[in-house]
């Protein structure tokens, strides 16, 4: 046998070899690594900052153990005038050099240049919800058995020692009596049921009479207004004096109704141990929910992680935002994307048919074509400012002068509202729509439409038979590009109907049901504002992580759900040929 | 008339359908007379530009009702051109014109009282490339009964099967007829898009190169069916292979430079040809 050197002669072995050599050469390689280089550092950022937002977003609803920290008796730092804090770390790292003193920072042990920063809550009694202190003075850190964490409507969180229950009936259940958890359990249960009701009767019953009572009092003051009155106007007056009465003899159970039930809630009252000895006082009807922190194994930290996340998701917000949940900012932001894309899949759809399918190509086209592409380039303020002059002042101002000038001057539709911000943001994302259209429309092969119009088809039923079911799959990437640009942004909508705060979901169980007139709440705004606007923007910190990855989760969502909609167009629309 | 035709009446003979067919198209002689017959698609000094590009030059042709039609000449000559003619395909592209005139049984199709939809549902199209819809094999073929408004579940069933059967396909598909058109193989292809040009049974099929894309079975299958096809239709086709020309047509024009050099029975263009181009063409010596 030989081997396949042996079949070549020597020169022909060097040939080939040097000829390998050079032709083998790896040339393309360099433009390999300089592709995946792009990529992986596009990557690396886009992995940091989600799990940066992850991270963070997440760990705010983990229950964390509560410690007690103690300071060193020789050492000057004291907490309220004690040596004892109460609270969760949150941080540990390394002290600013320019705060260290220079027995610290020449001392031999580095825990005297670390500090800690210790959430306290209890910022009714402490002032500050965060704290920092030296590492270096921490004599021991120890975690209680019975520290109690609790969400109050007011004032955040509070981390104390219990020390009893105090009844309506003059009883008391003393803090070391074992049915004192079980006990205080069930009436934070139960205060928490009763809200539910309270928010249930103010909100939707009553609010329906507010709702139409205040509609009547436009009239009333719009017939005030008048100098004289025709037969029949009089007549009107009349009846909505009649129904305004009927309306306040429905509210006045109601109303009696929901003050009892907030009687209730003053009923019972937990005293509390503060670290630094000071017995305070709560009552239990202002306790949203309480855990024992230290208590806890993984099972129950889960339930608790679990209980806190549903209560963000679905709640409502409270004290300034800051407190409870963006329920009503996921709402306002899913509504308005819908909106949008309601809106302007239709305009952008039949613009990009226009423009590819009918327009005769010429010069003008093609300026067009290069003005929508630039649209996409402008800031988006400058939508927010054309939104708030033409859709708010121009259009919403007509609407209320020709079917609402009863209720004027108090605008309706003359305002921001959702409409009008989906109808900006519409505008703003249109051009998305418009270019994706387009490539998909010029993207269908010439053959399908010339063999449509060979059997007879018109122009339009070819659009509508074939080449739109075929561009269908482009359209709907148009549109997911929108909806991620459309949910994201901020600033437009400030101008035209996002608020911090919104009394009223645009969407409820009042008629007319959908409210486009109202103002709404989004993510987005809603994490400009926790973050710049809040007080204590320490606190405010794990909310803005929590709502970005909840907004970041959001357009994920509705894209997931454009894009199974796309694959499915696809695969029903188009298929390899051969 | 020759010994090839004489086979595939033979041939066809055997599906009573076809000669009910025979028995119509025996009617319609009648009616339009045989001169009108023998001149049925008229093409008068018909010229063609793209744009300041004339392509086609004063092209003068009688082509004849229910006969097969070849259009041969070198690549450029202006064949496609102006088969797309006869249905006004052209008018997709900007910038074009005409001169002269192209009547279909006496009417001018640049007459302006005439809407084009009208004129391509009479006229069928197979093109070079074949071009399924991306839509199910039976929803290609009703294609032309749904853009005309017809939608009777019968009536489109009995298309369907119809068009199948006569493009030689309606076997190898029936049990499959709502996949997607895309499944079929390049030769089923063209052959569904046969079926799809006489769904609506036009009376005057176009085939630009119909085999150019297949192998000599699917060629020969497709031949085949020009033979049958053409006792209810009038066929024009374009094609490049010089037997095949000569195997399916009646008649041949010889295109060069958009001028058309000789028109006249195939036998006469391949056996005895006037012009000596057509013969250089023909036997092979250029083109
Ligand atoms: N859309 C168009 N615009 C401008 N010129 C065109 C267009 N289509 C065809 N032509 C030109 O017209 C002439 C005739 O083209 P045509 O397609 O009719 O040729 P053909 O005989 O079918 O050729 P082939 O056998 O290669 O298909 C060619 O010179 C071609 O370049
Ligand atoms: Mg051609």
């Amino acid at each position: 046998m030989k081997t396949r050197a042996d079949r070549r002669t020597p020169e022909d072995t060097a040939d080939k070899a040097g000829h390998s050599r050079r032709s083998e050469r790896p040339r393309g390689e360099t433009f390999v690594w300089m592709t995946a280089m792009g990529l992986t550092v596009g990557l690396t950022m886009i992995v940091f900052l989600l799990g940066l937002v992850v991270t963070n977003g997440v760990g705010v609803f983990w229950p964390r153990r509560v410690a007690l920290v103690e300071f060193r008796e020789d050492r000057d730092t004291r907490f309220q005038g004690g040596t004892k804090a109460l609270g969760v770390i949150t941080i540990e790292q390394d002290r600013d050099v320019r705060d260290l003193t220079i027995e610290q920072s020449e001392s031999p042990h580095a825990a005297d240049r670390r500090e800690k920063q210790l959430f306290l809550g209890n910022r009714d009694a402490f002032g500050q919800a965060f704290s920092f202190f030296p590492a270096g003075d921490i004599q021991s850190v120890t975690y209680p058995d019975d520290v109690i964490r609790a969400e109050r409507l007011e004032w955040g969180d509070a981390l104390f020692f219990p020390v009893r229950l105090e009844m309506e009936d003059g009883t008391a259940v003393e803090a070391d009596d074992p049915i004192f958890h079980s006990h205080l359990h069930r009436l934070v249960e139960d205060a928490a049921a009763r809200r539910a009701q309270i928010h249930r009767i103010e909100r939707y019953e009553i609010g329906r009479i507010n709702l139409q009572m205040h509609q009547l009092e436009q009239e009333e003051r719009y017939f005030a207004r008048q100098d004289s009155l025709t037969d029949q106007q009089r007549s009107e007056r009349e009846a909505v004096a009649g129904r305004m009465d009927e309306l306040r003899a429905e509210y006045q159970p109601l109303a009696d109704r929901a003050a009892e039930l907030r009687s209730k809630q003053q009923r019972d009252i937990l005293v509390y141990r503060l670290v630094t000895g000071e017995e305070r006082s709560i009552l239990v009807g202002q306790i949203v929910h309480h855990y024992y922190p230290n208590r806890l194994g993984v099972a129950g930290r889960a339930q608790i992680f679990a209980g806190q996340l549903w209560r963000f998701l679905s709640g409502y917000p409270r004290e300034a935002n800051t407190e409870g949940g963006i329920f009503p900012a996921i709402f306002g932001t899913f509504v308005m994307t819908l909106l949008m894309s309601v809106a302007v899949m239709p305009f952008g759809v039949m613009a990009a048919i226009y423009l590819r399918e009918y327009a005769r190509q010429g010069l003008f086209v093609r300026a067009v074509r290069i003005a929508i592409n630039n649209l996409a380039g402008v800031p988006s303020i400058v939508f927010g400012i054309f939104g708030l002059g033409f859709f708010v002042y121009f259009v919403g101002g007509g609407i209320d002068r020709m079917f609402f000038d009863r209720a004027l001057p108090a605008p309706t539709f003359g305002t921001g509202g959702i409409l009008w911000a989906s109808l900006t943001l519409a505008l703003m994302t249109v051009p998305v729509v418009i270019v994706a259209t387009e490539e998909a429309l010029a993207a269908v092969p010439r053959g399908v439409r010339e063999g449509s119009l060979a059997c007879g088809a018109s122009k339009w039923q070819t659009i509508r038979y074939l080449v739109l079911p075929a561009a269908a799959p482009g359209i709907m990437t148009g549109l997911v590009l929108a909806m991620a640009r459309g949910a994201g942004e901020v600033a437009p909508l400030m101008l035209v109907g996002v608020v911090a705060l919104a009394p009223n979901l645009p969407l409820d169980g009042l008629f007319p049901f959908i409210h486009l007139e109202r103002k709404f709440m989004h993510l987005g705004f809603h994490i400009y504002d926790l973050g710049f606007q809040s007080p204590d923007s320490e606190a405010a910190k794990p909310m803005v992580f929590a709502t970005t990855l909840v907004l970041i989760l959001l357009v994920v969502a509705l894209n997931l759900i454009a894009t199974l909609v796309r694959n499915h167009l696809r695969k029903k629309y188009t298929a390899d040929k051969f | 008339m020759n010994d090839k035709r004489d086979s595939t009446f033979a041939a066809s003979r055997g599906s009573g359908e076809i000669r009910q067919k025979r028995v119509q198209v025996g009617q319609r002689q009648k009616q339009t007379g045989n001169d009108a017959h023998a001149r049925y698609i008229q093409v008068r000094d018909h010229s063609f530009f793209y744009g300041t590009t004339q392509v086609l030059y004063d092209l003068n042709m009688d082509i004849p009702e229910r006969h097969v039609t070849a259009l041969i000449g070198p690549s450029g000559c202006g064949k496609s051109t102006l088969l797309r003619n006869f249905n006004r395909m052209n008018d997709l592209i900007d910038g074009i014109s005409h001169r002269g005139d192209i009547l279909i049984d006496g009417r001018s199709i640049y007459d302006p009282y005439l809407e084009v939809i009208s004129l391509r549902k009479r006229i069928g199209m197979v093109f070079q490339k074949s071009n399924p819809f991306p839509k199910s094999i039976y929803e290609n073929i009703v294609y032309s009964l749904r853009v005309a408004g017809r939608n009777r579940r019968a009536e489109l069933d009995e298309t369907v099967e119809r068009s199948l059967r006569a493009a030689a396909l309606w076997d190898e598909v029936k049990d499959r007829l709502r996949e997607t058109a895309f499944s079929l193989s390049g030769g089923q292809m063209q052959r569904l898009c046969i079926a799809r040009a006489i769904a609506n049974r036009p009376e005057i099929l176009l085939m630009d190169e119909p085999c150019s894309a297949l192998d000599p079975v699917a060629t020969g299958k497709i031949e085949d069916l020009i033979h049958q096809l053409k006792e209810e239709y009038t066929i024009i086709i374009v094609t490049h292979n010089m037997q095949q020309a000569a195997r399916v047509s009646d008649r041949t024009a010889f295109l060069y430079m958009g001028r058309l050099i000789e028109y006249n029975d195939t036998e006469k263009i391949f056996t005895n040809p006037t012009e000596e181009q057509t013969e250089a063409y023909v036997s092979g010596r250029f083109g």
